[in-house]
This record gives structure tokens, sequence and C-alpha cells, in this order.
């Protein structure tokens, strides 16, 4: 079993990781979906300091149910990461390492990924009450106006999570149906 | 004449929400479970056992199945003898789904198209009502989430383009919607009526008991046939590769016009929720 933990440290840490292998992650990661990522654009062309580090950082594209009482997050899974490839460059440029979220990247994602060197991991669409289940803590760090778009710093234990483009270019969302083509 | 109080159908409505954001239907279960024992690929095996345990804890805690509570469509089957009182109809099933999307922590994901300023309460609902034989009253829920409606498509076909024309369209909107819509899905097709009708027909073929055939030995042949070619896609569960891409394809038809050949396929995720009422 592979895991991860984030920030990154260890550079050999992400390395090690191939399309199609299954990873638990562990760490703090930040959430954001299409209206955060519209604002961190607009901070970092206005020159302005953003309200998380991005440096060997992961995001996580998910927009939470409200906490329930007694539980640190609501239900909790992936939304649809192309509605976040017109940004993804721009934040990859600023040193981040690790993408979270379902479904496949543009060609510009994958190539400016690779520039950087950074890994993009599947969660499990519509698993959301079993990523919550990771959660540990989470708290809302920016645009609290954005409601569930906002920003929160989530510490998970163990998330699940596949591999689905590597470091090297190896793109899971290609190869995998591509080997159970009929 | 039966009497029907607007405050029970208020009710019906609130745990209906309820219910669907947090309950995998059995039907549902038991094609995935029967996926489990099909499916080639260890990898695919290993994330649909994870979607398995996601439906134990959300039944075990009352959390959403998944965070995308959805848009609210209703599907009110009212019988023409039955009488409503005690209020505005629409406006019940309104302060039912606003009570329990606030009561049960489900992300309110409603907004105004074009300022894109939330509305609060996850109100608007979507509301198809029929007037039938009789004097009862069904209520259906149905949240849907975005993820697969925004791979949805309705294609005006020529009646040349035939049978095949109609197949090769629905399983090509399988294959562009590749991992985004949250595989294994079900497919919901409506074939013929025009356009509005043939968009409603694929969404209320969702609302079948997931895996059931069409009565009509013909339509069910088809949808054996189509659910065989989508499978051989190789998509996979969440489009990482696989043999279970779909887990069932529902096809409506409806009669149509002499010019016209339309076809809508409605996508449904793997969390394909709707719960019934007859009050």
């Amino acid at each position: 079993m592979k895991t991860l933990t984030v920030p990154i440290s260890n550079q050999q840490e992400l390395a090690a990781l191939a399309a199609g292998d299954m990873v638990y992650l562990s760490g703090t990661l930040y959430t954001a979906r299409d209206a955060a990522h519209k604002r961190l654009c607009a901070l970092l062309d206005d020159g302005e300091n953003l309200p998380m580090p991005l440096a060997d950082q992961a995001v996580y594209y998910a927009g939470p149910c409200p906490a329930p009482p007694g539980y640190p997050i609501g239900s909790a899974g992936p939304t649809t990461s192309s509605r976040m490839d017109a940004y993804a460059p721009r934040l990859l440029s600023q040193g981040l390492r690790i993408m979270i979220g379902k479904g496949p990247r543009s060609a510009r994602v994958m190539d400016t990924m690779r520039m950087y060197g950074a890994v993009y991991l599947a969660a499990i669409g519509g698993a959301g009450a079993l990523m919550a289940h990771t959660v540990r803590e989470a708290e809302c760090i920016a645009f609290s106006d954005l409601g569930a778009e906002a920003i929160y710093r989530l510490r998970v234990e163990d998330m699940p999570l596949v591999v689905a483009i590597d470091l090297y270019g190896n793109n899971l969302y290609e190869t995998g149906p591509e080997r159970y083509r009929r | 004449m039966r009497t029907i109080h607007i405050d029970q159908i208020e009710q019906a409505v609130y745990d209906l929400c309820a219910d669907a954001c947090c309950r995998l239907g059995d039907d549902v279960s038991r094609l995935i479970e029967k996926a489990l024992a099909t499916e080639e690929s260890p990898l695919a095996r290993g994330i649909l056992a994870k979607t398995v345990e996601n439906a134990r804890i959300a039944g075990e805690t009352g959390m959403a199945l998944c965070q995308d509570t959805g848009m609210v469509i209703v599907f009110l089957s009212l019988g023409q003898d039955a009488h409503i009182e005690g209020g505005d109809l629409y406006a019940a099933i309104q302060q039912g789904v606003r009570r329990s999307y606030r009561d049960h922590y489900f992300r309110k994901s409603i907004l105004d198209p074009l300022t894109r300023e939330n509305t609060g309460d996850n109100t608007p609902a979507v509301i198809h009502t029929e007037i039938v034989a009789g004097d009862r009253f069904t209520i259906t829920v149905a949240p849907k989430g975005f993820g697969s409606e925004n791979m949805s498509r309705l294609n005006m076909l020529k009646p040349s383009d035939g049978k095949r024309g109609a197949m090769d369209f629905i399983v090509e909107t399988v294959a562009e919607a590749g991992g985004n819509p949250c595989p294994p899905l079900i497919v919901g097709v409506g074939i013929g009526g025009n356009m509005e009708l043939c968009c409603l027909l694929a969404k209320k073929a969702l609302l079948r008991q997931a895996g059931a055939s069409h009565p009509d030995p013909a339509i069910a042949a088809m949808e054996r046939d189509l659910l065989h070619k989508i499978n051989a896609l190789g998509i996979g569960p969440q489009g990482l590769g696989g043999t279970t891409t779909a887990l069932a394809v529902h096809i409506l038809t409806h009669p149509t016009h002499i010019a016209g050949l339309p076809v809508a396929v409605n996508i449904q995720c793997h969390v394909a929720r709707h719960q019934s009422i007859t009050l």
C-alpha cells in the first residue's frame, strides 16, 4: 500500500508514484472549485498575496456539504476537474504539486504538469461520505462568501486516491480504457 | 373524493429528499454487487468496493452519499379525483425541499444562471406534474447532480438515421462523457416525441428500477445491446479503465413526427437517487 504525505517534503515520494497506483494520502490540503480558482488567479494578476501557500502543496477540487453536528465536514467527494483546467497552469507555475479531482485533464494542463513536476490524483466521485470520513479537521480560510465554493484547509488521514497522471506524463484516463476496450 | 392536506405533502417531500440523498437504492446496490463479480480490472473492483463502503458510511452517519446533493426534480402523479387542501401545492413542495436541505446539512447548489447568485436554500426544485385517473397522489423525488447532467445530450436525428443512428448517438454520448459523469452509469434514453418531451422521457427512464427491462421485447433487446456496446468502450468505473461503464440502459419511447427522430440521453452517475411515496 503506497502512502503520501502533504505538503511534499521528499521529492522521491512523487517520483515513486505510477499511474494506476492506489495511494493513501495524509496531511494538509486545500479545497478550491471554479469560483475560488478565478479569485486566486485574479489575486496573482494583481500581484497580491494568496490566502494559502502553493509551493509543494495539494489542492482538492471539492465543494463539501455543510458539517453536521459532531463532524468536521459534510459529504466531501471530488468535483469535475476539467472545469479548473483554465486556471490550473497558473497555480502549477506557483509550485502546486498535487491536484485532486475527478475526470480527465486538458493537454495544456498535462504539459504544464510535466514542466513543473506535478501529479494528478483521482478521488472517487460520488463517494462523498467515504471521503468525509478521512477528514479530521476542516477550517474555512478564505472567500467564506462563496459558501461551498470557499477555500477550506483540511487535515486528512488515509484519503484513498488513484494516481491518474504521474510525473512522467502517463495518463490512466487514456491507458486504462485502452486496455479494456473491446 | 379523497382529501390530502398540504402539510402531509410538504412532510413527504422533506422525508423523500433526506432518504434519497443518504440511502442508495437496493436496485443500484444489487447491480454494483453484480459488477464486483464480473469486473475484469482489479483497480476498478477496488473502486466499486469503495462505493459500497461509501453507501454503508452514508447509511450509518446520515451523511449525504455525494456532496452534490443536486437539483431536486419532483415528479407528481396526481389522481384527478384527489383534492388537495390547506394551501398552495407547489409552494408546499418548495418548502419541503428548503427545510430538508437546511435540516440535513445538504449542499445548496442552486443559483441564478447569469449572476451566479445562490438562492441559499436549494430551491426552486423542478416540478413535473401529470394528471392521471383515480384518487391517489404519487410523489417522486430525484435529486440530480450536475457532473452527470452536464454530459447529457439531445439530437434531432433524421428519420434516415434510423435505429442504428440512434444507437450510435447514444454510445457516442457515453464515450465522449468518459470519466466525467462518475461511471458506472445508468443511461436514460428518450426516443421520439418532440424536443422537450424527448428530454423528459430520458429523465423519466432513470426513475425505473435500475436494471429492469422495458416491457416491449424489441426495446428490451435494444437496451441489452446498448449496455453491451457501452461496456465494450472500456471506460470503466470513474473512467480509469474497466468493463463496467454502465450498470443499465433504460429506454422510453413516444410516437414522433414523420419528419423527425429525436433522441435524448440523460446520464446518471452511480449515485442514482430517487424515492417515491403514494399518498
